[in-house]
């Protein structure tokens, strides 16, 4: 015999599907291996700039000032006209340590599950992309980046947009490398495909483990487009610490998925409670 | 240069000026069209000129110049008390629906005389911090319809910003009657009264589901929100300090209005709403406390001192109102339950500042402390809510019982006695 619950389970799943919200519910499909990726050999890196030179150039903020040798310093930090720069780390165990910043363009990004308008999109291969014209202002990305990416333009007034790096997604559709990669001197910026990529960077690290000691970026919050392969450990890289293996929406998704058994279960609930509290079409006391 | 220099000031005088005008308007017919006639009448007069006249300042310089010239947000702290009024406000807000459902779900006789003044309470809060805060909040204010049109239901702010659409809607609903008894509309009054209970019930669900969301926002920086705060329950615990934040907004707005107003309330409302409370307020405690053990998160009180103030401070306020809630001699006389509901509304309220503003510094490596417009723009949404809530006071129909059965309207002693529109009464 079908119990009493039992019956109600079926009875809301099937009602459920029915609705076509079943659709909704289901986990966001993502391709582990394809897209895009950029493979960064910190070893090779010089720390030469020429990479945020290139990007500022791309985006149209005019090039970084000439030093005496190669390119002197950008702002030093991420910002919404910076959107990628050579972070000089200090104080780890290789002094002055050059490590390049920019959006990880994760597989599972949090700042496209924060956004509520659809304004920032994991596109199929591989760029997470900003679509400024459908952006309300919330700054709900720059807030749930674990990694600190997107960035404000905090002094226009009236349309301002968030900042960063897009993979030269215009690029990727020519079927260029992103203009970064293109300016790296050094081959230490491999940009392919992210599965290659990976392969690719264990290999060296199988091969080569006097030069290499870790690989950031093959499952942190789910794995990003964006491999780094070092002899450093990736904390004294500077990549935040406390994040999970699990991709953060999942975090947040575990609380959504649960909303529209909630509206099913309070509407019905109260429903039930006014039938019994003016039966017999009476106020009972 | 120097002309937009001219621009700017002009946009700034006229916006002190018409905001200084509107406070004295405002002040003239709080004090019943006629000037104050006491010194404490006249401070009151000067304080809201004053702070409308910085309001006025502050909001053309928003608009003027943009979110980065008056704020202290930065790129490392994005979200500042404009997005923490939202938290607290919707928070406060929740005596609404509760009332709401107590009076046309649960048909408590008791509550009958609150819901009006709680509702248009709740009403206020509710659009002055959720769309309010969020107009000179949101970078592209102007763009705040979008999440109308574009859908991603895979946001919790999305659907946050939905709920605050629809159950703006519902409150409109509940709030139609006070001016529809001022005006006489009957007709329309009889209609909106047949779709009452339905938009009740809907109310309760979409706060339900926005009070737990409201938490949820927080569930995507496990690495920035401090553990004494971020945990997997926050929806859970976002939604029952809603709910006690809900019985001691009630007791607050009734008991305040109800002696502001010389209204004659019975002690058993405000005792019955705190009984209500105290079973939360338990569980809410309970809850917090398993949950820092389990996640063996106490020891961050000490690693961060100022945070381990806040959160003390925090708990104590949630704490220290059980003791008066739990003794029924005590919880049964008025200025007991007010009492109590004070602590109550802070405490929910700096737990609100806690998740969006103090437990987000330590990790996130930032000192924002909000700027003297962000903090003028607070207090004058606050005092807009304020006022209107005292000219409706005045002019609406706040203390009329609202007629729940759809028969005679009862007041709270049970004797039947008729609603007269006030025009009629010649009462304005």
């Amino acid at each position: 015999m079908i119990s009493r619950r039992k019956f109600f389970q079926v009875g809301a799943t099937g009602a459920l599907a029915a609705l076509g919200v079943k659709e909704l519910l289901a986990e966001p499909e993502v391709d582990p291996t394809g897209g895009a990726g950029v493979l960064v050999d910190l070893t090779r890196c010089i720390g030469c700039r020429a990479c945020e030179n290139a990007c500022r150039v791309r985006a149209g903020f005019g090039g970084l000032p000439t030093a005496a040798i190669g390119y002197g310093a950008g702002e030093g930090k991420l910002s919404f006209r910076s959107r990628t720069f050579i972070d000089f780390r200090d104080g780890g165990t290789k002094p002055n340590q050059p490590v390049k910043r920019q959006c990880m363009h994760c597989l599972e990004p949090a700042c496209v599950s924060v956004c509520p308008v659809a304004a920032l999109e994991k596109t199929a291969a591989g760029p997470v992309v900003y679509h400024e014209n459908i952006c309300i202002g919330c700054r709900y990305c720059i807030l749930a980046c674990p990694f600190s990416v997107p960035k404000y333009e905090w002094d226009n007034a009236l349309m301002p947009r968030v900042g960063k790096c897009d993979f030269c997604a215009d690029r990727q559709a020519k079927d260029q490398s992103p203009a970064c990669v293109a300016a790296c001197p050094t081959g230490a910026l491999k940009f392919g495909k992210r599965g290659g990529l990976l392969q690719e960077a264990k290999a060296r690290l199988d091969s080569q483990p006097n030069r290499y000691t870790s690989i950031y970026g093959e499952d942190i919050v789910g794995g990003t487009s964006w491999i780094y392969l070092s002899d450093i450990v990736p904390e004294e890289l500077g990549f935040p610490r406390g994040l999970p293996k699990e991709p953060l929406p999942a975090l947040t998704w575990r609380a959504i998925s649960k909303l529209p058994f909630v509206v099913i279960g309070v509407g019905l609930a109260l429903s039930a409670v006014f039938r019994w509290r003016t039966r017999n079409g009476t106020e009972q006391p | 240069m120097n002309e937009i220099n001219w621009i700017l000031a002009l946009f700034r005088i006229v916006g002190v000026l018409v905001m200084i005008s509107a406070a004295v308007c405002a002040c003239w017919f709080l004090s019943g069209r006629q000037p104050p006639k006491h010194l404490s009448g006249g401070f009151g007069w000067l304080l809201l000129i004053v702070l409308w006249g910085l309001g006025g300042y502050a909001l053309t310089s928003r608009y003027a110049l943009g979110l980065g010239a008056v704020t202290n947000l930065s790129d490392q702290f994005p979200w500042g008390i404009w997005k923490a009024l939202v938290l607290c406000g919707i928070a406060f807000a929740a005596g609404g629906f509760l009332t709401a459902c107590m009076v046309y779900i649960f048909r408590i006789r008791t509550f009958y005389p609150i819901l009006r003044p709680v509702v248009l309470a709740a009403y206020l809060s509710y659009m002055l911090s959720a769309s309010g805060a969020l107009l000179v909040d949101l970078g592209r204010y102007h763009q705040i319809w979008r999440p109308i049109f574009y859908w991603q239901h895979h946001s919790v702010l999305f659907e946050v910003s939905w709920c605050v659409m629809l159950y703006t809607g519902v409150l409109s609903v509940e709030f139609a009657p006070i001016l529809l008894d001022r005006f006489g509309w009957t007709r329309t009054s009889h209609f909106v009264h047949a779709i009452t209970v339905p938009f009740v019930i809907c109310g309760v669900v979409l706060s339900t589901l926005h009070q737990s969301s409201l938490g949820s926002l927080f569930l995507i920086v496990p690495n920035k929100l401090l553990p004494l705060w971020y945990t997997p329950l926050l929806p859970i615990l976002f939604f029952i300090s809603a709910l006690i934040s809900g019985f001691a907004m009630a007791i607050f707005v009734s008991a305040l209005t109800f002696w502001i107003f010389h209204q004659p309330l019975e002690p058993r409302v405000l005792a019955s709403l705190a009984k209500g409370m105290t079973p939360l307020l338990l569980l809410y405690l309970f809850l917090r406390v398993a949950d820092l053990t389990a996640r063996n998160a106490w020891v961050y009180m000490f690693l961060y001192p100022v945070q381990g103030v806040s959160f003390t401070v925090e708990m104590l306020l949630l704490l220290l109102p059980l003791f008066v809630v739990l003794k029924t001699q005590w919880s049964g006389r008025r200025r007991w339950a007010f009492a109590a509901a004070i602590p109550v509304v802070v405490g929910v309220i700096l737990n609100r500042l806690n998740v969006a503003w103090i437990g987000l510094l330590p990790l996130t490596g930032s000192h924002y402390f909000p700027s003297w417009i962000e903090i003028t723009v607070v207090l004058n949404l606050a005092s807009f809510g304020v006022v209107i809530f005292g000219l409706a006071a005045r002019y609406l129909p706040l203390f009329e019982h609202p007629n729940i059965s759809g028969h005679r309207p009862v007041d709270a002693t049970g004797g039947v006695r008729v609603i007269v529109p006030l025009k009629a009464s010649g009462h304005v």
